[in-house]
């Protein structure tokens, strides 16, 4: 843990760099491949300039729209593991496992079947109240046990509640077709269909999020040093945790309502940030961003292309990608060998 | 060696003081014995109120006489061809969850290791998922008339997936060669490493849900959430087949469980093979698990649920099997009555009422035991 900073300043930087031309490589693909490939130069040609050719129509319309969707949520979903992780001081915290998603879910379905709400803004509210609810709920039953609890013991809790939810939701649905079939495609976490104005009213929101963990920074690098110690220090730690907690709820539940619940994003994506940049989150946050938006990007294509010409939902993708990256986490106890 | 008694005491009351006794009393112990005979006139009490009650209300004396065909036409169908069968799917379904719990909670020695907690249940939904689409035709026809193949594959996947799932949660959890504890599985690791597991087996599982029109989608998220509605003869024979072999396998290895439940070094000094009877445990289990699945759909928390149960009305210390077994029929019987009657002209899954009744508890102990650390 290095609080002298610029020293090391180099080597993040230049990491940092790689990353960004890494995702740039995953736009590039996400606008040239899908149900019809495009070759690279047309792609580019239509970009600089726009006509009226069926690939411009393609790209413009439905491709770019598609891209930015998964960076921005890719990026949310990434910042908003490492928040959730810093203020649980747990490495397991991730939005889908602490059921912050599956509260949102559940907003959005009660919302469609109780008062027929389907824009996406209503959506992002009601999903937004979800998330703030079972989020507060799962922390503060996780913080209600002894000097707080083993990382699986969190997991459980969110298990526990997500179970609940589900329960809750498969009878909703059960008792309507109309809001099931809404869901079902919802529930497995895509992007397809969710064009321009999904992208235009996620776009401030997801933006707001991103700048709100800013101001958190300086305070979670103190959380990582333990309360009493960040208190000592001059930090504000619950004012810390409740700005860091509301950017992990706003994050988490305009990504759900955007794009549905997808998992191990929020999971696996800050430890990979942490192998690549250390634990001072300057860097850490950035790097999760970046990641996590090519991680989604990348995921996408993927699900575009192994099953042409249909195609699989990009939650499908992260996680047979991500399962087994976390379980080598495990196996290799870097993710929780302290504690375990 | 040091670390594992502590974890113990810590998950459940005493377990390390008593079990000793427990061992060696379970047999002989009067309050068992009344308790469990207790439980299973309250089995045969909810049998026979689950056959009369329904759409159409059976009186108590037409129900016998319809179980032995005496009644009128319209009554007997019903009873013989409707209620009974789903009432027998419930029992044997329940008891195998209640069974297959009691083992994984014995081995592990964790009160929070259950099949579905630790993604076996997942695993066979997927399996059995799996199965439906393949030979659905690209559709899936979760109980479909379509799906005459997928009837006999359906349980051969769920026990394969459950075994998979099996093999991978333990494989990546098993701690062979890093000292810990002197245990083969770090139950924390088991858990963690399921809930992982679980969370993947899910999404695929979900996605199979957006293959076909809306009907079988409806189908099959009832089914996903464990329901008994349409239970018939062939899902009793299934489970029945799998509980008449398995069964008397968890009995045989039940003497072994509970001196297992001494920590396994002392186990080993006593001459138990260890690592066989961990292995050959999760076997019967994770099979009974995949039946139950392949029968009605992956209940939540019956599994989870019965055997602590049915610790606390026997009294012991250790896990009994058989009582767990009965706990498990009348928990999953019960809830499907809950579930029939709840909302008038509505079936509701019986995996909602176990969820929305086990989901608590679960809290309750993670809460409580800190998550057996």
């Amino acid at each position: 843990m290095s609080w002298a900073g610029a020293r090391s300043l180099g080597r993040p930087a230049i990491g940092l760099l790689v990353a960004l031309l890494l995702l740039t490589a995953a736009v590039l693909f996400g606008l040239a491949f899908g149900s019809r490939a495009l070759p690279l130069p047309d792609v580019l040609h239509v970009l600089v300039r726009r006509d009226e050719s069926d690939a411009a129509i393609i790209v413009w319309e439905q491709r770019i729209p598609r891209t930015l969707l998964g960076v921005l949520v890719g990026a949310a979903l990434g910042v908003s593991g490492v928040l959730a992780q810093a203020i649980t001081r747990n490495p397991l915290a991730d939005p889908a496992l602490l059921g912050v998603s599956a509260g949102a879910a559940l907003a959005i379905v009660v919302g469609t079947f109780a008062f027929g709400i389907t824009t996406l803004a209503t959506q992002i509210v009601a999903a937004s109240v979800g998330a703030a609810v079972v989020g507060g709920a799962v922390l503060s039953l996780a913080g209600y046990g002894r000097a707080g609890m083993a990382p699986s013991s969190l997991a459980l809790v969110g298990l526990s509640v997500s179970a609940m939810i589900v329960a809750v939701i498969s009878v909703l649905v059960l008792l309507d077709a109309k809001t099931l079939d809404e869901y079902r495609f919802w529930l497995v976490g895509a992007f397809a269909g969710r064009g321009t104005p999904t992208l235009t009213t996620v776009t401030p929101v997801l933006l707001a999020g991103l700048a709100l963990t800013g101001v958190a920074v300086r305070g979670l690098d103190a959380l990582a040093l333990g309360d009493d110690v960040a208190r000592g220090i001059g930090i504000r730690v619950s004012r810390t945790r409740l700005v860091a907690g509301l950017g992990v709820i706003l994050l988490t539940s305009t990504a759900v309502a955007a794009v549905g619940p997808i998992g191990f994003v929020g999971l696996v994506v800050p430890h990979a940030a942490r192998a690549l940049t250390g634990p001072r989150h300057g860097w850490l946050l950035p790097y999760a961003a970046v990641l996590g938006a090519t991680l989604l990007v990348a995921a996408d294509v993927v699900g575009r292309v192994v099953v042409r010409p249909g195609e699989l939902q990009v939650g499908v993708v992260t996680a047979v990608v991500g399962a087994p990256v976390v379980l080598l986490l495990v196996r290799r106890a870097k993710l929780a060998g302290a504690v375990l | 060696m040091s670390n594992t008694p502590m974890s113990i005491a810590r998950s459940g009351p005493a377990l390390v003081g008593r079990s000793r006794n427990g061992a060696l009393s379970v047999l002989i112990r009067p309050r068992g014995w009344v308790l469990g005979s207790a439980m299973f006139g309250l089995l045969l009490f909810l049998c026979v109120l689950a056959i009369a009650v329904g759409t159409r209300t059976i009186p108590l004396d037409q129900v016998l006489s319809g179980l032995v065909g005496q009644a009128d036409r319209a009554t007997t169908l019903t009873v013989q061809r409707f209620r009974l069968p789903r009432v027998a799917v419930a029992v044997l379904v329940g008891a195998a969850l209640g069974l297959s719990g009691a083992i994984v909670q014995s081995v592990t020695r964790n009160p929070i290791a259950a099949p579905d907690v630790i993604g076996v249940t997942a695993g066979a939904s997927f399996g059995a998922v799996i199965v439906l689409l393949a030979f659905g035709g690209g559709t899936v026809g979760y109980g479909g008339a379509a799906a005459e193949l997928s009837r006999i594959g359906l349980p051969v996947g769920a026990v394969i997936g459950a075994f998979f799932a099996a093999v991978v949660v333990l494989g990546v959890a098993s701690s062979r060669g890093r000292g810990g504890a002197g245990g083969t599985f770090s139950t924390q690791r088991v858990v963690l490493v399921g809930i992982v597991c679980h969370a993947a087996f899910i999404a695929l599982v979900h996605w199979s849900l957006t293959i076909g029109d809306v009907d079988q989608a409806a189908k099959a998220a009832v089914w996903l959430v464990g329901s008994l509605h349409g239970g018939g003869w062939e899902h009793v024979a299934g489970v029945g087949l799998a509980l008449t072999v398995l069964l008397p396998s968890a009995l045989l290895l039940g003497r072994r469980l509970s001196v297992l439940a001494l920590g396994e070094p002392t186990a080993a000094t006593l001459g138990v093979a260890v690592a066989r009877t961990q292995v050959a445990s999760f076997a019967v289990a994770f099979a009974l698990a995949g039946t139950a699945v392949a029968a009605a759909g992956p209940v939540n928390f019956v599994a989870l649920l019965a055997p602590q149960l049915a610790r606390r009305i026997v009294g012991t210390s250790a896990i009994p099997l058989v009582v767990s077994a009965l706990v498990g029929a009348v928990v999953l019987l019960a809830a499907d009555l809950v579930a029939r009657l709840l909302v008038p002209g509505t079936e509701l899954p019986a995996g909602a009422v176990t969820a929305l009744v086990g989901a608590p508890y679960l809290l309750w102990l993670v809460v409580r035991t800190g998550g057996g650390r």
